[in-house]
């Protein structure tokens, strides 16, 4: 409850910091202290030190694993916040107002963390995507944010639509919204189109939130258009957010959509895995393959609603640290470099040595190489469908094929920064920034020789 | 009247407003289109709660069952009220750099 309270009124506090103080020094300075207090009210909440309770009649649920995940993505925007919120006041004009719209994205993430009920399930998603329309056309003479705002709004709104028609068909079957999250799974509530059809209709729409092939169209354009700081908040925390809405409401319902569900997800992660994999090959700038390579790890993700299992959870609660600080970090080197495309990063060894040690870090954890946080996260996906159901196998070997395709278009940046003779034009560094993305390159390799450090405190 | 009469009802103009959205090319348009899909589950959304309410009230006078379903829509209203407000907002942003509200205008910008 801490974690919805605070982030909207940090949020507003922000908007007004925009009067207050023209700096954008100090408005990235207060966005940092805002971000820190929201981490510690979360924190008192989730240790049981100080709540605020206000009486939801069921239709929030705060269990440990929802705690825990808006525990994880709040530190994961406070280091975003800390590495690029340099960039994110230099986008446009008014830069508190950006850093509000942030905190109102995690009002959502902390409600689609908790939600019981469809209505919540609706306010956390239209919470968390309206502040990224405005996020994704910040920068307004720009024609490509432009048109990735206006794509992004209307395939928004378009899959919002779809949902609700999803959650009205499960109200006309079953009488109410709960979705009951602590309900023994596996046992359908009763027969009849009206419910599979809603649910099929709500992962629909979820699977337009977190890009899943045949949904992802808008994905590439969309993170390729918005300005670079917004893509990598957008490819990281917010598509995290669409995970959990994803395993709370089907952690519960997946019985009741009976056998399509076991049609439906291997069809989904296959289609997924693929797109995203091999049309990352074929990029020319390495922000367009790294929105390419959301996709293709979505596809992993999806492995955790295949599973649905205590290791599921486990594995994405892992996925989300690996999957974001690694992310997080590659964009803001990709922030610092002058040219977009692969021979952009030529010779950056030679001129940034540390840059270009925490990017090949950042992107041997993207492609799975053990000793790095990657490397488990896919492992405790794909080990947590395997124990649900061992005939999936096959399914398991393909993934771990495409995890081999996909090491090809990640290695190939560091070659670029290793192999290649060049002089890569970098802006000007702060040694607080190295520092920063040295404590993340350090997370990375620490999470992977230690994953029990995430979710050891899962269980406390 | 029987519910599958709004059903079949709510669900045309629901497709209605889905293929608007993929054949149209005019961006005010394609937002009309989504305001029907929406409008359409508002509909649903009445019409199984006057459902679930006629169902309970037979054993029970003072029901209150139902009126959930009735409170979504009012949810639904609000929260594509804001939808709106940042959506126009966007197609404005867009026709002061373009003059244009026409979307295969942004095809021509991809690389």
């Amino acid at each position: 409850m801490n974690s919805i309270i605070v982030s909207a009124l940090m949020g507003m506090v922000m908007m007004f910091s925009g009067i207050v103080t023209n700096s954008k020094q100090s408005i990235k300075n207060i966005a940092i202290a805002a971000m820190a207090v929201l981490l510690v009210a979360h924190l008192a909440d989730a240790n049981d030190i100080f709540k605020i309770n206000i009486n939801v009649h069921g239709m929030l649920n705060f269990n440990r694993f929802g705690m825990y995940f808006t525990t994880l993505v709040i530190g994961a925007t406070l280091l975003y916040t800390i590495i690029s919120g340099d960039e994110v006041v230099k986008v446009g004009a008014n830069s508190a107002d950006y850093f509000a719209l942030i905190f109102f994205v995690l009002t959502g993430v902390s409600i689609l963390a908790s939600y019981n009920n469809l209505l919540m399930l609706f306010l956390g998603i239209e919470i968390l995507t309206i502040p990224l329309f405005v996020l994704t056309g910040s920068d307004k003479k720009n024609l490509k944010s432009n048109e990735a705002s206006l794509k992004y709004f209307l395939m928004g709104s378009f899959s919002t639509g779809i949902m609700l028609m999803g959650i009205a068909l499960y109200y006309g079957a079953s009488g109410n919204f709960n979705i009951d999250v602590n309900r023994v799974a596996n046992e359908p509530v009763n027969s009849g189109i009206l419910i599979p059809l809603g649910l099929l209709l709500m992962f629909i729409a979820l699977a337009f939130k977190v890009s899943a092939a045949p949904f992802h169209f808008w994905t590439p354009d969309v993170y390729d258009g918005a300005p670079t700081v917004f893509t990598s908040f957008m490819a990281t925390i917010v598509k995290a957010a669409g995970f959990i809405a994803f395993i709370r409401l089907f952690e519960s319902r997946s019985a009741d959509m009976g056998v399509s569900w076991t049609i439906l997800m291997p069809v989904i992660i296959i289609a997924t895995l693929l797109v995203g994999n091999v049309t990352a090959v074929f990029q020319q700038s390495v922000k367009r393959m790294l929105a390419y390579s959301s996709i293709a790890q979505a596809g992993f993700m999806l492995f955790a609603l295949v599973g649905l299992n205590d290791v599921a959870k486990e594995g994405l609660l892992l996925y989300t640290v690996a999957y974001s600080i690694a992310t997080i970090g590659i964009f803001s080197i990709l922030l610092k470099m002058k040219d977009y495309t692969f021979e952009g990063y030529n010779g950056l060894a030679k001129t940034q040595p540390l840059l270009a040690f925490a990017n090949t870090v950042f992107l041997l954890s993207l492609a799975g190489i053990p000793l790095t946080a990657g490397f488990f996260a896919k492992y405790y996906v794909l080990a947590a469908a395997l124990k649900q159901d061992t005939s999936i196998l096959w399914l398991v070997i393909v993934a771990l094929v495409f995890a081999a395709i996909s090491a090809y278009y990640y290695f190939k940046v560091i070659q670029a920064m290793y192999f290649k003779d060049g002089e890569a034009a970098v802006s000007e560094i702060k040694p607080s920034f190295k520092l920063t993305l040295l404590l993340l390159a350090a997370i990375i390799i620490i999470v992977g020789i230690f994953p029990t450090v995430v979710f050891n405190w899962f269980y406390f | 009247m029987p519910i599958q009469y709004y059903i079949v009802l709510s669900l045309a103009l629901f497709c209605i407003g889905i293929v608007g959205v993929l054949t149209r090319r005019n961006a005010i348009i394609i937002f009309m289109c989504i305001e029907l899909m929406l409008n359409a589950v508002n509909l649903l959304l009445v019409a199984f709660s006057k459902m679930h309410h006629n169902t309970v009230l037979a054993a029970d006078k003072a029901t209150q069952a139902g009126i959930e379903g009735q409170l979504f829509v009012f949810f639904i209203m609000v929260v594509a009220a804001a939808e709106v407000s940042v959506g126009l907002a966007i197609i404005v942003m867009m026709f002061r750099n373009t003059h244009s509200v026409d979307v295969n205008f942004l095809n021509r910008l991809k690389n």
